[in-house]
């Protein structure tokens, strides 16, 4: 993909916001998402005509009418697959798809897993926020166990998927993890996805202060978040909170809380984040409090080169079409044919 | 060739009009090749043909059951022939389940060909004989020609060091090498495509070829019984011009591409493998170089999904399936309508419902498609009525689909797809091109701008500066495409929609009558593939002095605008259909006449004289 010039002079926010009323209830953490990805795009220096957001079904995915680029709001579950239709017909366009729990883990997992094996270049933002919002609030996909909602009036008796982990077990080459409210991470979170080549997924954990108020606030709160976010930086070690640290308990292939300076442990004892390394991504995806810290920003970005669907698509249409477009005409004609002249038809007759 | 020279000695050939010649043994016996062989060599010949290929779903069910036999039916006359033949005149048995499975529908008197070496006590009891049917007077009235193929393919092809199991396969080879004596076929392109099959093990194609030798040279040579020689059948008189063999699923792939090539825009093909469309994926994956991509998608919906989003990037989406997946497609055909973007699905009907008879033929999704979606949801269906037919109505499906920014759906059969046909190669250069037009001037543009003569939108594709907007599933409105839940706007929309489709029928061909005067004492209507048999049907009922037309319907949804005047003019309406009543249901309801339906839902094209005895007794009890 040739990139296009960025345009001149420079866009602002303004220029990537629609003249739409946004209707998310009051307090939605889809706002802050918003603002993060209406700030990010100029500062990419990207064109408004190039770009496209296609989202699904649910109150995540009303999320490109909000945008004043190009934008289609499909049907429940099938982003991916219009986004994959659309890249093919045109990669130069730059995707980012939108989704949500439901939307993406339930009525459209199937097609999450395709677009993330094949590697489509575009980015994914997965809004994660453990409950179907539009049709209020039945439990979603990763609803924890024991969620009461007026499906699951007893608790949810339904194992949840963990995003991040799923993608990772897809053969995603590009997974991270943002929180909405905390605009600064998540735009560069959201930047180092746009730049990978291949889908880049990154999972928001999104606040529904209607049907699932303070489902991540035991992490995000800001009381909290220091000592339960892990902020993942390739080539540094895990430390988060007071001192602590993360590190493979010895013998094992699990992950360990740890303190620097407590029982002997120093900070060459703890794990240097490898975000080429999937084995240790899938471990920092299926990390949960109050043991352990969530992990958040890149937690893995393959270094292997694979190439895009829609790039290797187009390279065997090049290679099919090295001698210019075919003539149908002659293909028609080729293998077993015969001619019936004039004469034989009257002498027949 | 010199080696081949003899074949067509004439001289002691009995000259016959037609011949109808059913090929069956099991799955893995290579019938479908046999067949097609065949009936290329038939075309090469000059004679018009038409070709029934009839297998089991399963790939290789257990040899030697009546579920595994496969056949395939080829009719070939000295004259024009539109169906595959009623009955055959001949039928080829490789083993005991083809003898049981095919025998009752050979014509009496016929000439059935039987390979005595698959008759074992094993094969007769798996088929259901108790006794051999060869050693009875069960088979006697049919002309009976024994032979041992096994043992002679194995002295055929002994010299050539094939294992057994390679060497019992060639088979086929030899006994259509029989055929084509008994029938003045040349061999010389089944060598050329056995040479270049086999390019890669030439013992392989070698040993196929002496084995076609010998089951030739066995019919020359050896004594046959009282009543079985050799027949000519001479050439067919055809239109001048440049011909092919050519099957529904071909000849749908180049009418796609061919149509893309008038509209002037690249094709994106989302497809998910299914029978019996899956055809048209293989044809169109190795044609890119004729300006498709094509997409094997994970699933039916996601192949539909990923063409509405190359439709939506300025490509033309098509999508072809067969029934259940038309099933799966139908919430993003929906979208489709809804956001007015070109869409073709193509959808080759099989039996249904559910999984129904995968290999079989059917007609019955035509209210499924024109009806079949939630919310008004209109779109133009189209059917193709012969293997030829399906290259003009794919152009046409582009046409509309790109004039009228509409999902079109064509709707082909499993008769339509594997039958073959004698074809006059179109010239690509004699249609009219429709070259496309999409917006780029951003002056007053919103994305539901409507053409005021065909009411379609404006196509704006992502990547054109100033036309940046958003489209959806929900409904927009009718003056800025914005989302709108207003009452009257909705309404206004859906009424719009439909005038749009509706307004089609003012961009197609009035409705002809195929055969026949324009009024009369009965009209046959018809649509898709049983065009050939309700010809026929009509035209043996003409010869017998009834006053009967033929009209076939190409047009399904909007239909002709001319059609309630056309079926108005007769006293009496008959609609064989290959379904339980979905054509007739429609002319009843949109043209309040007492149209009478035909119904055959066997997974079995119609014979000819089912239609005309049909013919005959209604308007004898009339």
């Amino acid at each position: 993909m040739t990139p296009l010039d960025p345009p001149n002079p420079p866009l602002t926010r303004k220029d990537f916001t629609s003249d739409q009323e946004v209707r998310w209830c009051p307090g939605c953490g889809d706002y802050a998402i918003l603002a993060a990805v209406q700030r990010m795009l100029p500062e990419l220096g990207v064109r408004r005509e190039n770009t496209v957001f296609i989202s699904g079904i649910g109150c995540s995915s009303r999320f490109p009418y909000y945008m004043n680029t190009y934008g289609f709001h499909t049907i429940h579950g099938r982003a991916p697959a219009v986004a994959t239709g659309l890249k093919l017909a045109n990669p130069q366009l730059d995707v980012w798809l939108i989704t949500g729990d439901g939307d993406g883990l339930s009525i459209g997992g199937n097609h999450l897993i395709h677009v993330l094996r094949r590697n489509l270049n575009l980015q994914i933002i997965l809004f994660n926020n453990r409950i179907y919002g539009l049709t209020k609030g039945q439990y979603s996909p990763t609803s924890l166990l024991g969620k009461r909602s007026p499906s699951s009036p007893m608790g949810s008796v339904d194992n949840p998927i963990a995003p991040a982990a799923f993608a990772l077990g897809c053969g995603a080459r590009f997974v991270a993890r943002g929180v909405d409210t905390d605009a600064k991470n998540l735009i560069n979170t959201l930047k180092r996805a746009h730049e990978f080549q291949g889908t880049g997924f990154v999972e928001v954990f999104q606040n529904c202060p209607v049907f699932n108020d303070g489902a991540f606030d035991h992490f995000t709160a800001k009381d909290v978040a220091a000592q339960q976010q892990l902020h993942l930086e390739h080539g540094k070690p895990m430390r988060f909170g007071d001192g602590k640290g993360l590190r493979l308990r010895p013998g094992s292939l699990d992950i360990e809380v740890v303190t620097v300076g407590e029982n002997e442990v120093t900070e060459a004892d703890l794990l240097v984040h490898d975000e080429t390394n999937r084995s240790q991504a899938f471990l920092l995806a299926n990390l949960d409090p109050p043991t352990f810290p969530v992990a958040v920003g890149v937690l893995f970005c393959s270094d292997e080169n694979l190439v895009p669907f829609e790039v290797g698509t187009h390279e065997q249409n090049k290679q099919a079409r090295a001698r210019g477009l075919g003539d149908l005409n002659a293909l028609m004609r080729k293998g077993h044919t015969w001619k019936v002249d004039a004469d034989h038809g009257d002498e027949a007759g | 060739m010199d080696t081949f020279a003899s074949t067509n000695s004439t001289s002691q050939r009995e000259l016959i009009e037609s011949v109808v010649i059913r090929f069956a043994g099991d799955s893995g016996d290579g019938m479908q090749l046999t067949g097609s062989q065949f009936s290329d060599t038939t075309a090469l010949m000059g004679n018009d043909l038409s070709t029934l290929p009839d297998f089991p779903a399963e790939i290789r069910a257990p040899a030697g059951t009546t579920f595994g036999v496969s056949g395939f039916q080829v009719h070939f006359a000295a004259h024009d022939i539109m169906t595959p033949g009623d009955a055959p005149d001949v039928l080829v048995a490789m083993n005991p389940a083809a003898l049981k499975v095919n025998l009752r529908d050979l014509k009496p008197g016929g000439l059935l060909v039987v390979n005595t070496g698959a008759f074992t006590a094993g094969n007769l009891k798996k088929a259901g004989y108790d006794k051999n049917p060869l050693d009875d007077s069960s088979l006697d009235g049919y002309r009976l020609l024994k032979i041992d193929i096994t043992k002679h393919t194995l002295q055929s092809v002994e010299s050539f060091g094939l294992g057994n199991k390679e060497a019992v396969r060639a088979k086929n080879m030899w006994t259509l090498g029989l055929m084509m004596w008994m029938f003045g076929r040349e061999r010389e392109s089944t060598a050329e495509w056995l040479r270049g099959k086999f390019a890669k093990n030439p013992a392989v194609a070698d040993a196929n070829i002496a084995a076609l030798n010998a089951g030739h040279v066995y019919g020359e040579t050896a004594e046959m019984p009282q009543g079985i020689h050799a027949y000519e059948v001479p050439k067919a008189k055809l239109q001048e011009g440049h011909y092919r063999n050519v099957t529904g699923n071909e000849a749908t792939a180049w009418g796609l591409l061919a149509g893309g090539k008038l509209a002037g825009l690249e094709l994106m093909l989302g497809s998910y493998p299914i029978t019996p469309a899956s055809t048209i994926l293989h044809y169109l994956s190795n044609l890119r170089a004729y300006g498709i991509t094509t997409f094997q998608a994970e699933d039916e919906i996601a192949a539909v999904c990923a063409a509405i989003g190359a439709s939506y990037a300025g490509a033309l989406g098509i999508t072809t399936t067969s029934g259940p997946g038309l099933a799966l497609k139908t919430e993003a055909i929906g979208l489709a309508v809804t956001t007015e973007l070109p869409l073709i699905i193509v959808d080759v009907q099989r039996g249904g419902p559910s999984t129904g008879l995968p290999t079989k033929t059917e007609q019955s999704d035509l209210l499924f498609a024109i009806y079949g979606r939630n919310g008004d949801c209109p779109l133009v269906v189209l059917a193709a009525s012969t293997p030829g037919d399906c290259f003009t109505m794919a152009i046409e499906a582009v046409r509309l689909a790109t004039k009228y920014m509409t999902p079109v759906i064509l709707l082909t059969d499993g008769f339509l797809a594997n039958s073959a046909e004698p074809w006059k190669i179109p010239d690509i250069s004699s249609f009219e091109p429709f070259p496309v037009k999409q917006r780029t001037d951003p002056v007053g543009f919103h994305p539901f701008l409507r053409d005021p003569q065909t009411l379609a939108r404006n196509w704006a594709i992502p990547g054109t500066p100033g036309l940046e907007h958003r489209i959806g599933g929900l409904e927009k409105s009718y003056d800025s495409g914005n989302i709108s839940y207003d009452p009257d706007n909705h309404h206004k929309m859906v009424k719009v929609r439909a005038a749009k489709v509706a307004g089609v029928a003012e961009d197609v061909p009035l409705q002809a009558i195929d055969q026949g005067e324009d009024s009369g004492d009965l009209l046959v209507v018809g649509w898709g593939s049983t065009f050939g048999a309700i010809s026929s049907a009509v035209l043996g009922a003409r010869k017998a002095g009834l006053k009967v037309s033929h009209a076939h319907i190409r047009y399904m949804h909007p239909m002709p605008k001319n059609l309630g005047e056309v079926l108005r003019r007769f006293k009496h309406v008959l609609v064989p259909e290959m379904n339980n009543g979905m054509l007739v249901k429609i002319l009843r309801s949109d043209f309040l006449i007492d149209a009478r339906g035909l119904n055959k839902i066997a997974g079995q094209p119609f014979k000819i004289a089912e239609i005309e005895a049909e013919i005959r007794g209604l308007l004898a009890s009339s």
